[in-house]
């Protein structure tokens, strides 16, 4: 499964993250992290439309996301 | 079923907050210099020069050896860097009010000379550390501290292309002007500051990248906005594109 981590406590709330994501499941959480800024978020119930793009985290002025992606290749090889 | 890390911060980006307002994109500019920097294998012997501006922390952030520069000098001292030390690898990194106002003759003269450096030049059309006051390349209209009725260009002038001035000069090897608002245009970013640093590494010549980049605080507008800025205002005032390649010219 393709995921997302967003470091909290490095998230500035500027939202770029959520208008760069095609699948549009990077939403604005209603949480403050320790500076004050209302985080970014990517709920568990969403995570396995994460297609692993990485657009989220390229767009992060904070570098705050890291991404994983499934291997596709093997994925098949193993069916 | 197995997954791969795709994306992750660069090693040579420390791994600090920024003290950047949120939404600015110094610090998508920072990680593609990095990502650069490991690609060519250079962080070792690297020296950055950073000038005066909200740039002015980049030895906070980027872990390779840095010299600050006075206000706009950074191509100056850029040069004295790579003349002393010709096996280092030489980039220096500033702001629109650093070098297209106080260092406009020192990135002038540095290009004309052909200096074997690297600058890389983000343009948010504002100045932005000392308080939004205007800049040479604040647009027409545009609203800032020193301009409150916004930019005239019977009293102030119009915007100055700098990446346009930069590619008419003789020793200029690679010459772009590209903007991190989108994706496809961060790739573009990231192919022109590879062949920027290209053209150093092979003794071309000197290479520009301008980068326009947003100023959410001095805009007075919200993080997505400013990004919209990008597109809708800035990109039709100062088009994206090569100006020149010294490597094409050759082929052709």
């Amino acid at each position: 499964m393709s995921r997302i981590v967003i470091d909290e406590q490095r998230c500035k709330g500027c939202l770029l993250c959520v208008e760069a994501c095609p699948k549009s499941i990077v939403v604005a959480s209603t949480r403050f992290n320790a500076k004050g800024y209302k985080v970014a978020e990517l709920p568990e119930t969403d995570m396995d439309k994460c297609t692993g793009c990485a657009s989220c985290a390229q767009m992060c002025p904070d570098v705050a996301i890291t991404v994983w992606r499934t291997a596709k290749s093997k994925a098949k090889e193993n069916e | 079923m197995q997954e791969q890390l795709v994306f992750k911060r660069p090693d040579v980006l420390a791994d600090v907050p920024t003290h950047y307002c949120p939404g600015c994109q110094h610090g998508v500019v920072h990680r593609i210099v990095a990502e650069c920097l490991e690609e060519f294998g250079v962080v070792e012997k690297t020296i950055a020069v950073s000038a005066i501006g909200c740039s002015v922390f980049l030895y906070n952030y980027i872990l390779v050896d840095t010299v600050e520069a006075p206000h706009g000098r950074a191509p100056a001292v850029a040069t004295g860097v790579k003349r002393a030390r010709k096996d280092a690898f030489v980039f220096a990194y500033q702001g629109d009010g650093d070098l297209a106002s106080i260092g406009l003759a020192e990135i002038m003269h540095a290009a004309n000379r052909g200096e074997r450096i690297s600058v890389i030049f983000v343009n948010n059309t504002v100045y932005g550390m000392t308080g939004g006051q205007m800049a040479p390349t604040t647009m027409i209209g545009q609203k800032t501290t020193t301009c409150p009725g916004g930019r005239c260009l019977e009293r102030e002038g119009g915007p100055m292309h700098m990446a346009e001035i930069i590619a008419t000069l003789g020793g200029v090897a690679y010459c772009a002007r590209t903007a991190v608002n989108t994706m496809k245009n961060m790739a573009q970013t990231k192919r022109a500051i590879r062949r920027a640093f290209a053209t150093q590494i092979n003794d071309e010549g000197f290479g520009f990248v301008e980068i326009l980049a947003t100023c959410p605080t001095n805009w007075k507008l919200s993080s997505v906005a400013s990004n919209e800025r990008i597109g809708k205002e800035m990109i039709p005032e100062f088009p994206l594109g090569v100006f020149k390649d010294a490597a094409k010219e050759d082929e052709s």
